[in-house]
């Protein structure tokens, strides 16, 4: 029988919305509502988190993700015990250390060395365990000497660092970090990062909270992803950290950019589809076909360019009609054109599949001569088909499936 | 209920430690005489009310050592005060810790319980040199004094808590505790002497904890002269005040043991 160290069964959390008084100058301001009739609030209470049942093994290094509301936070503070559940239960076989925020309890007025002992308390540390820490604990955080200064003297990079150093002693079996340990500059997340590599092959349970997907991949043995309070996916950090994007960069939630779209006279894009999908989802083995509408006003010698892009606008590559319609100056009209992105080229994740139409200037017919005549981008504000890629092979990671041998 | 074997683990006494020496540390941050106005401020205090109340208005003539018989009281009706009002903003105060950490809740009502019991102390410091030049006799019973001081704690301990959990849903609190504080204190023998007041009232008055435990220090610690609780009415009226306190405590753990699973949404 496997070992747990956490079990959730259930669990449900209401919070109730304000609608009291919170001092009696608000009792009196609230007073005229007595006279006037009001719709009575049926739906007072706030569901935060909704019937969330998991288990996460011994040893395991576990994600929780999930956009901000979704009730990421709330479940992590009721592993921690700050939150007790409306219903349901919470199991945890083991002592755990929460570690919702660096430097919970320090006091700017102190000295460091005073809240050092402060902090090292409120992590569950004795007195003695911490007289023989310190040297260490000050060491790791090169702050030698500035341990006697007040603490609001301190710039908050030596605070954070002060903190860290506290913060690692912990030797509980289980560890809560939420994604605010990961802020800071490079340098100090890496440290970070080495930190929880270190707890992970020590063998301890660690329950992850975060938005970075690469981390979630990186670290986790497992993951589950919470959306507006339910459990949306649970399992292979993988499928969960894909799921995420998915959820994140549905259409409806972009951002457009407000590039103004080039006006002319020549020719308008009016449409890019793709064809044949299913809630434009995709097997990474598989090709993937889009076609492309637009209206020539006027007869020139055009070039079309279907890019693809990341949900932040980062463009990733693109392909263009020179190699395959020679001498392209389509007549009057509509068009429709259509362009095949062949399989087991992108990888797992979540696309986007713009369109941009170019003409030449005949001297010099060079490539920066192109003269951009119109385009469907998300930076240009229009709203252009998402595709998710699905693959289960694991053979590769990144945006591009790299056509490599490798050979011993 | 709070187990308690679990009270004060290792543990909890390191956090309660730090947060008190804290707010030790933290009370007199910013000051040239810094901890030496501990002891100062209550002497000075003292002072004052030695000279408007014996001095001028010439009150309590016939109670020996009345200046230490006024201060006693004043004294320990100052840590009641003390105690419940910081227990009271307490669980509001620490909210930063509350919302973030799982500590044990009680642990914030009873850091500030004992901030206010090492002020007592050393207020009782000043009031036994305030004591010794007033000649007061040293006494067998001054070894009662300890048990009535525990009484003392345990009652304002249960007012903490119940204060701190109501303060977190109701601001009102404060106001509310203030008045009543502001009547209990015309309300027990502090500034007048208890044989002042009609005889058939006296009883009713010692009913309120904090007169008995007054009353009954004074007697240990000052003068036998002083009404004490069990000479008040019937032989066992002491009995009375004691056995509300300890209602008081039972009330106090379940409604704060109830309540302390909300503080961190509630704050």
């Amino acid at each position: 029988m496997e070992e747990f160290a956490i079990e959730v069964k259930g669990l449900t959390k209401k919070f109730k919305k304000q609608t009291k008084a919170k001092n009696v100058k608000e009792l009196f301001i609230g007073i005229e509502k007595i006279f006037v009739k009001k719709p009575k609030d049926k739906n007072v209470d706030f569901t935060a988190l909704e019937d969330i049942s998991f288990k996460i093994k011994k040893g395991e290094f576990f994600g929780i993700v999930g956009r901000n509301g979704s009730g990421k936070s709330t479940l992590l503070k009721i592993l921690a015990g700050v939150y007790h559940p409306t219903q349901g239960e919470v199991k945890v076989n083991g002592q755990l250390t929460p570690f919702i925020e660096l430097g919970v309890g320090f006091n700017p007025e102190l000295s460091g060395r005073n809240n050092v002992f402060l902090n090292g308390a409120l992590l569950g540390f004795s007195r003695k365990q911490m007289l023989e820490m310190y040297e260490d604990i000050v060491k790791f955080a090169e702050l030698d000497n500035f341990m006697d200064e007040k603490l609001k003297n301190y710039s908050s990079g030596m605070q954070v660092r002060l903190a860290f150093s506290v913060a690692i002693r912990a030797k509980s079996d289980i560890l809560l970090i939420d994604e605010v340990l990961a802020v800071g500059d490079a340098a100090f997340q890496r440290k970070c990062f080495d930190i929880f590599k270190k707890i992970k092959k020590e063998g301890r349970t660690v329950v992850f909270v975060t938005h970075d997907m690469g981390a979630v991949q990186e670290f986790c043995d497992r993951a589950l992803m919470i959306d507006t309070g339910r459990l949306v996916s649970i399992g292979q950090p993988r499928e969960v950290a894909l799921k995420y994007e998915v959820a994140n960069s549905g259409n409806q939630d972009i951002e457009l950019g407000n590039n103004a779209r080039p006006t002319n006279t020549t020719l308008a894009l009016t449409k890019i589809s793709p064809v044949g999908l299913q809630n434009n989802f995709v097997k990474h083995d598989e090709d993937i076909n889009f076609e492309v509408t637009f209206e020539v006003f006027t007869k020139t010698k055009i070039q079309l360019n279907l890019f693809i892009v990341k949900k932040d606008g980062v463009y990733l590559t693109g392909y263009n009609t020179t190699k395959d319609v020679k001498s392209f100056a389509p007549e009057l009209g509509v068009h429709k054109l259509s362009c095949k992105i062949e399989k087991n080229q992108l990888n797992r994740g979540v696309y986007y599949v713009g369109v941009a139409a170019y003409t030449y200037n005949e001297f010099p017919a060079e490539e920066d001569a192109a003269v951009l005549l119109d385009i469907l981008d998300i930076a240009y504000g229009t709203k252009i088909p998402m595709i998710t890629v699905e693959d289960n092979s694991k053979t590769s990671n990144g945006e591009f499936n790299l056509k490599a041998n490798w050979k011993n | 209920m709070i187990k308690f074997k679990n009270i004060l683990n290792t543990r909890n006494k390191a956090i309660l430690r730090e947060m008190v020496v804290t707010d030790f540390r933290v009370r007199y941050q910013g000051s040239v005489l810094g901890y030496a106005w501990s002891v100062l401020r209550p002497l000075f205090l003292f002072a004052i009310l030695y000279i408007v109340f014996v001095k001028f208005l010439k009150i309590g003539n016939g109670v020996p050592h009345f200046p230490v018989y006024l201060l006693t009281g004043i004294v320990l009706w100052n840590f009641f005060v003390e105690a419940t009002s910081s227990a009271m903003s307490s669980i509001v105060g620490r909210g930063d810790l509350i919302k973030k950490i799982n500590i044990p809740r009680y642990l914030v009502v009873l850091s500030s319980l004992f901030s206010a019991l090492i002020n007592l102390f050393l207020n009782l410091i000043v009031l036994f040199i305030f004591a010794f030049l007033n000649h007061v006799p040293v006494t067998s019973s001054w070894i009662f004094m300890p048990f009535l001081i525990a009484e003392l704690f345990l009652l304002s301990l249960s007012m903490g808590f119940i204060l701190s959990a109501v303060f977190v849903k109701y601001r009102d609190a404060s106001y509310v505790w203030e008045v009543l504080i502001q009547g209990g204190f015309y309300a027990t023998p502090i500034l007048y002497t208890l044989s002042s007041i009609p005889v058939k009232f006296q009883k009713y008055l010692m009913l309120n904890p904090v007169a008995q435990i007054v009353q009954d220090f004074r007697w240990c610690f000052v003068t036998h002269q002083t009404t004490s609780s069990w000479e008040v009415s019937v032989k066992y009226f002491t009995a009375i005040p004691i056995f509300l306190i300890l209602m008081l405590i039972l009330l106090a753990t379940k409604y704060f043991k109830s309540q302390s699973l909300y503080f961190a949404e509630n704050i």
